[in-house]
């Protein structure tokens, strides 16, 4: 009766939170920061993946993978609120909409 | 294969590499510890590190795969690296003139650049999915920064946010299909891939992965359908720095995709072609309809590149040798092309600043004659006239195609360079016989040198570097087969 949590599960997670990500970026109209953290959620998605993986393939790499994304998420993620902060400091507002000087 | 990493002679396929990353650190310190006022000698130091580790690179050609299978590097490597170092020298030259102006003049710029830099030579000596991304976002990261490193301006900091949002997420295409191909192939280092495919034939979940990785890098060359930052960015971001952008990235990013399709995914040929020549002809076709309704000239230049991308990507559809030779040679034409025709926009300053539309082009002819010239040169040459340089880009790749039977492709390449001609010849029409409206400022020796370089490479291509060109692109093309 027990329900056996296998590969095929995570996978299914890992693509939700992939799309979510995608989403969240492309049809969220209010603010910046939701875009920042719909970036985190499309690289815990990834990482979601590779672990999966590497746990059903019983080989390392992926978690060796997994490792080096998150360090290079969390310097994206600085780059991202520093631009964000000079952003904010010349427009003095961090809405999506807002981000409309150039257009064509 | 498994090299001993505390065997320092043999690492020496990675020299030029641990080259840049200790250089960059001295750099870094040199520019802290001096003035800031006096950063241009971290400019010219950075230029001749790039000078240094270019000659290595092709004074010490060592073949070898290093770093546990992590790190190639064969003649293919070797070709791009020069022409990536040399774009990212350039483009640094480029950015000295009035740098206080542009907002370049931060000493951190160029060791910026110069971390670019070292992020694209990974990235063109990639081995692994792993050393493929770490590159590929050491590169992104420092372009994120460079965009918006003229902090007080609106335009610049919305185009860093611009392509730090849309790159973010390519990165993350990019690596979901790299979990993928792990997953349905249980590799990371390319070799190991190809063996893996070649043996368990694809599945659907490769052929998924496929898809992501190299969506993800068609946004790292701007094809079409994910070139949406691409004006965007180029003319938010100060001048050199679209200079930069418009230069040695591109190169990185197309080696990564040649290798990764040729090589890499070789077994899956069919899968990957239709990809390519879908980017190919949408890029080509959207750039040449795009362009003509662009007032500004520095996106004129972005949707330009998106159409040499396209051009380009005509010779990676064939899968053929030729073809990869057609892409090498079409990328180091592009360069001296792109480059020459930013050294020419940044030559072209008013008293209230830099030339932004086409418009203001108005008689450059006459005030700035040499200018000018070389500018309709360039533009001649980026239509793909003969005997310019361009044409024997287009020749390349157009020839490569055909042989492979993409009769198809080649004819709408060929329409689609045909089009492109409308626009690039408004702006020579701008420059030679509309009325002058603005006073010219004077040009920066160093980019009088760049532009006469440029332009005379251009119009002697075919008798002076054409065939040592070609003989040295067959050679890398030939590491891929």
């Amino acid at each position: 009766m027990g329900l056996e949590i296998g590969l095929g599960h995570y996978l299914t997670v890992a693509a939700i939170l992939f799309t979510l990500g995608v989403f969240g970026i492309f049809i969220n109209r209010k603010n910046i920061i939701v875009i920042l953290m719909s970036v985190e959620l499309i690289l815990l998605a990834v990482n979601l993946n590779f672990v999966a993986f590497s746990a059903h393939l019983n080989d390392l790499q992926g978690q060796v993978f997994a490792l080096m994304i998150l360090t290079v998420a969390a310097a994206e993620a600085a780059i991202g609120l520093a631009i964000l902060v000079i952003f904010y400091r010349n427009r003095g507002s961090i809405a999506v909409e807002d981000v409309n000087m150039m257009k064509g | 294969m498994n090299s001993d990493v505390t065997d320092f002679a043999s690492l020496a396929p990675a020299y030029p590499e641990m080259l840049m990353a200790v250089g960059i650190l001295v750099l870094l310190l040199v520019g802290v510890v001096i003035n800031k006022e006096r950063s241009a000698l971290v400019s010219w130091l950075s230029v001749g590190l790039l000078v240094a580790t270019g000659l290595l690179v092709i004074l010490q050609p060592v073949d070898g795969v290093v770093f546990n299978g992590l790190f190639v590097a064969d003649s293919f490597a070797r070709y791009m690296k020069v022409l990536v170092i040399g774009g990212a020298g350039l483009a640094l030259i480029l950015a000295m003139s009035n740098a206080e102006e542009n907002g370049v003049h931060k000493f951190e710029y160029s060791v910026l650049a110069l971390l670019a830099t070292l992020g694209m030579m990974v990235m063109v000596s990639a081995n692994d999915l792993m050393s493929l991304y770490v590159g590929l976002e050491l590169q992104s990261l420092s372009l994120y920064v460079m965009a918006a490193i003229k902090r007080d301006d609106t335009r610049a900091s919305e185009a860093g946010l611009k392509y730090f949002v849309l790159g973010a997420l390519s990165s993350g295409l990019l690596l979901y299909g790299a979990s993928l191909i792990y997953g349905f192939t249980g590799h990371t280092n390319l070799n190991e891939i190809v063996v893996a495919i070649a043996n368990g034939g694809r599945s659907i979940g490769l052929i998924f992965g496929v898809v992501f990785l190299l969506a993800g890098v068609a946004f790292k060359i701007s094809a079409v359908p994910f070139h949406m930052w691409t004006p965007d960015v180029y003319e938010g971001a100060p001048t050199p720095v679209t200079a930069f952008f418009a230069t040695a990235p591109k190169v990185a990013a197309m080696t990564l995709m040649v290798r990764l399709v040729m090589d890499t995914f070789a077994p899956i040929t069919q899968d990957w072609q239709q990809i390519v020549i879908f980017l190919s002809i949408a890029s080509m076709v959207l750039a040449a309809f795009a362009a003509i309704g662009q007032q500004s000239i520095k996106r004129l230049i972005a949707y330009s590149s998106i159409g040499h991308v396209g051009f380009a990507l005509v010779g990676l559809s064939s899968g053929t040798q030729v073809g990869v030779e057609g892409v090498a040679i079409y990328m180091a034409i592009y360069i001296a092309m792109t480059v020459g025709l930013f050294a020419c926009v940044l030559s072209l300053r008013t008293d209230t600043g830099y030339v932004e539309t086409i418009d203001e082009l108005a008689g450059a002819a006459q005030t700035r004659p040499f200018v000018a010239a070389i500018m309709a040169i360039l533009m001649f040459s980026l239509i793909g006239l003969p005997p310019l340089a361009g044409f024997f880009a287009k020749w390349h790749v157009f020839l490569a195609a055909i042989e492979a039977n993409l009769y198809v492709l080649s004819v709408i390449g060929v329409l689609a360079s045909a089009i492109s001609a409308f626009y690039y010849l408004r702006v020579v029409k701008v420059m030679f016989f509309d009325a002058p409206i603005k006073q010219f400022a004077a040009v920066p020796g160093e980019l009088n040198i760049i532009m006469g370089v440029s332009g005379f490479l251009v119009v002697t291509y075919y008798f002076t570097v054409g065939s040592p060109l070609a003989s040295m692109a067959h050679t890398a093309a030939g590491s891929l087969f």
